[in-house]
């Protein structure tokens, strides 16, 4: 796989989904790979099943842990609103996975709002991105154990796209998923590492 | 070999490199993870404290007594800890004082977004401010060696995307940090130096700040600022980065990282010793650019003080005074004035989005006394933690939020000033011990008919489950927890209740009696945090038939139940079977799923 100079990710989700875990996992695999990476999330007040999201660069030498609007390579959402919140910061030719999963908002629990319908999302994020995969990956997830493995599921079917070893991606996962965690959360990545592409990637 | 370590990780670990001794803090967003991570260095006495001053005098005392010392609390915390900090700046220590102040431009998580910067130049003690992991490191290092230099403690200052980003740091072979996931907090061990073989200095002259000796030592604090100053003129915290001399730019902190990327070409004079500034650097700078611009997030601190020199410079004029810059910010500043090419990427376009604020977790023992207040509408004076959530939409059970501990003097006041409202003031079991005991006793002292009810969950949940004297234990995994309702009685008051905050019927039942009395009383609404503990029950369905649609489960204002195609539903995932929404349902319509055939 060729390695691009710079490749800049944006997860987002809803506090609990375990975006800071992804993130963690995508960082620490950019570093192993020999980029240089900065990652950025938000922690504390947002996290109590708010937006929340977290930011990753690979490149040379990463200077602002925030990426540019226009410029993130890709864009993962672990629920779908959410993902629809940042096509803008998607570069032309971006690339969304999401997940295909809806948490309702407190406007749309209470009827005074509602949910947009999948097809808008898709609209709303191929407005920038050359791709938008949906992925069933809390459904997955659920299948091997966990719903709250989504998350990694998202990751095992980005790595399909990133210049990162196999065993860099176990040995991550090893490093920094809890013990009695691993053996999940490395199912998790296979089922995702093992989808297809709709672009044959 | 480097490692990926967060802002906060990088000051535990500079500490740890520093050999500091003792350390204190109070927990507060997005300085939290500071000392959680340093517990696990062995040989250092890592604790919480009750609030932000008695952290700050706990490292004090340490450093007096020779040992290097660091205290750690969100920018506001610095208010509570003020009062030491300016004597600590008259008095400077025997070993060194760091004091990190983590800021939080965009209030993530806050109620306002000063900038304590000027809290340097008000107490005037040195400020240190790094700009990525590494640096945090390495300035935390430094600050220890400055601190003992010029005999003053020194303001390390952070700010959320500081604390919570990451990347690379360097490690000491043989040292190598351990993860944040992969050992548990080291037990208390005795280290070496707290053997008792030194005594402490008894210097009064130097360390009791009654008048006399006060006016000995502000000279001598006026003096250390002279020299502080010519010692930012060759500082290695500071740094010019050559460039194009048509633009020079000025900055600290992440501003430098962003305008690194949005002026590529430009000259550089990043500091990272924000106070005193090196006059002379700064002279010789500007007069090697054509223009002079200055970037910096929240006040123009260092605009401010350039500009007093006699130094053209523009900051402000351009670049915002609120909110947390980002780059794209930075550049859209930077393309009005003219200074950087207009973003290449037009906004996408499309109809705004359903917002999706915190709300308090399912499960969570804070609703149910939010839902009694909302029944019962007195008027409620809150305080800072999840629970401030009470005033959110649809419960809106809470009135004033004003900084930790205000809500119990603020409820006196209102009370006093004859409201016809019956008056409750609600504060976190955290909160409580950080400044609401003061407030409490004044309640009772003055006899002002206040409800003061506390909610218990036995931790400081917001921050992320740090122990609190309530919880049983300290922060090295040991003592004993205090005992609530015993202390409130011993206090005085004659009406204290406990209840669980998800028995509705009770907990009305109580606060009724409680509004109904004319007198001082405390409620104490415990129930252990959903979140820490991981509360999951079998989740509650909504029988179809019963239900009427009337909409009272929805103002609970919980996630996980919703009118969705106007028929009300439980989200089976979400729910973790507190049990609430059944206990508030006129229709007796909602069941739990328990004894359901699946």
């Amino acid at each position: 796989m060729n390695r691009p100079e710079k490749i800049d990710f944006i997860l987002a989700g809803v506090g609990g989904q375990g975006t800071i875990l992804a993130s963690d996992i995508l960082t620490e695999a950019g570093y192993r790979s020999g980029y240089d990476v900065k990652k950025s999330e938000v922690h504390g007040m947002s996290q109590r099943g708010g937006s929340v999201e977290s930011q990753v660069r690979w490149g040379s030498a990463v200077r602002s842990p925030l990426v540019e609007k226009g410029r993130a390579d890709f864009l993962v959402g672990f629920e779908m609103l959410e993902a629809a919140r940042w096509p803008a910061y998607l570069a032309p030719g971006g690339l969304a996975l999401v997940n295909r999963y809806r948490i309702f908002p407190p406007a749309v629990n209470t009827g005074h709002a509602d949910y947009p319908a999948e097809e808008e999302i898709d609209r709303r994020i191929a407005a920038r991105a050359r791709l938008v995969w949906w992925i069933d990956a809390t459904g997955l997830a659920a299948g091997l154990g966990h719903p709250a493995a989504a998350g990694v599921v998202l990751l095992g079917a980005l790595a399909n796209y990133l210049p990162v070893a196999d065993e860099v991606w176990q040995t991550v996962v090893q490093d920094l998923v809890p013990p009695r965690h691993v053996d999940l959360n490395r199912r998790a990545f296979a089922a995702g590492r093992a989808l297809a592409c709709p672009d044959g990637r | 070999m480097p490692k990926v370590m967060s802002g906060n990780e990088a000051v535990a670990y500079g500490a740890y490199l520093a050999g500091v001794r003792v350390a204190s803090g109070y927990p507060g967003t997005p300085s939290t993870e500071i000392l959680e991570n340093l517990v696990r260095y062995p040989g250092i006495a890592t604790e919480w404290a009750t609030n932000e001053k008695v952290g700050f005098d706990v490292a004090v005392g340490a450093a007096y007594a020779g040992a290097r010392a660091l205290v750690t609390m969100k920018h506001v915390g610095l208010n509570v800890a003020a009062e030491s900090l300016f004597y600590s700046s008259y008095t400077g220590l025997t070993a060194g004082l760091v004091v990190v102040t983590a800021d939080d431009p965009g209030m993530f998580s806050s109620q306002n977004e000063q900038d304590n910067r000027r809290y340097g130049q008000f107490a005037k003690v040195p400020v240190v401010e790094p700009s990525d992991s590494e640096e945090a490191r390495r300035f935390t290092q430094e600050a220890f060696a400055i601190s003992e230099q010029f005999d003053v403690p020194v303001l390390l200052r952070t700010t959320t995307r500081i604390a919570h980003s990451s990347s690379a740091v360097e490690t000491v072979e043989g040292h190598p940090p351990r993860g944040r996931r992969d050992a548990p907090p080291s037990r208390r061990e005795t280290p070496a130096w707290r053997s008792g073989d030194h005594a402490f200095p008894r210097d009064q002259q130097k360390y009791v700040m009654i008048p006399a000796y006060a006016r000995m030592r502000h000279p001598v604090v006026e003096e250390r600022l002279t020299r502080l100053a010519a010692y930012a003129e060759t500082s290695g915290l500071n740094q010019v980065i050559p460039g194009d001399r048509e633009l020079g730019i000025v900055t600290c902190g992440v501003a430098y990282q962003y305008a690194r990327e949005v002026f590529p070409t430009a000259s550089f004079l990043k500091l990272g010793l924000v106070y005193p500034l090196p006059a002379q650097l700064i002279r010789t700078f500007a007069a090697g650019v054509k223009r002079l611009i200055i970037v910096e997030e929240l006040d123009p601190f260092l605009e401010e003080q350039i500009r007093l020199l006699g130094v053209e410079a523009e900051g402000k004029k351009f670049f915002s005074l609120t909110d947390e810059y980002t780059p794209d910010r930075l550049r859209n500043w930077a393309a009005q004035a003219g200074l950087a090419p207009v973003p290449e990427f037009p906004p996408v376009p499309g109809a705004a989005l359903p917002g999706r604020p915190p709300m308090l977790c399912p499960g969570c023992g804070h609703r149910g006394v939010f839902y009694v207040l909302h029944k019962l509408k007195p008027v409620v004076m809150g305080d800072i933690g999840c629970y401030t959530l009470g005033a959110a939409p649809p419960l809106y059970a809470i009135h004033t939020c004003g900084c930790m501990g205000a809500g119990i003097g603020v409820a006196q006041g209102a009370e006093r000033a004859g409201v016809k409202d019956k008056v409750v003031a609600v504060i976190g079991d955290s909160t409580f011990y950080h400044s609401g005991m003061a407030p409490l006793v004044n309640v009772l002292w003055n006899n002002s008919p206040v409800t003061t009810i506390i909610l218990d969950n036995l931790v400081t949940a917001m921050t992320g489950h740090q122990v609190n004297p309530g919880s049983g234990a300290t922060l090295q995994g040991e003592g004993l927890g205090m005992d609530l309702e015993r202390m409130l009685r011993r206090m005085g008051f004659s009406l204290v209740d406990t209840v669980d905050p998800l028995d509705y019927e009770t907990t009305l039942r109580v606060i009724k009696r409680h509004l109904e009395t004319d007198a001082p009383t405390v409620v104490v609404a415990r129930r252990p945090c959903a979140l820490q503990t991981r509360f999951r029950e079998a989740p509650y369905l909504i029988d179809p038939v019963a239900c009427t649609s009337c909409g009272t489960c929805l103002k609970l204002g919980c996630v996980a139940v919703s009118k969705y195609g106007g028929t009300m539903s439980i989200n089976q995932e979400l729910c973790v079977g507190c049990g609430l929404c059944a206990a508030v349902c006129p229709q007796k319509a909602v069941k739990s799923s328990t004894g359901v055939a699946n």
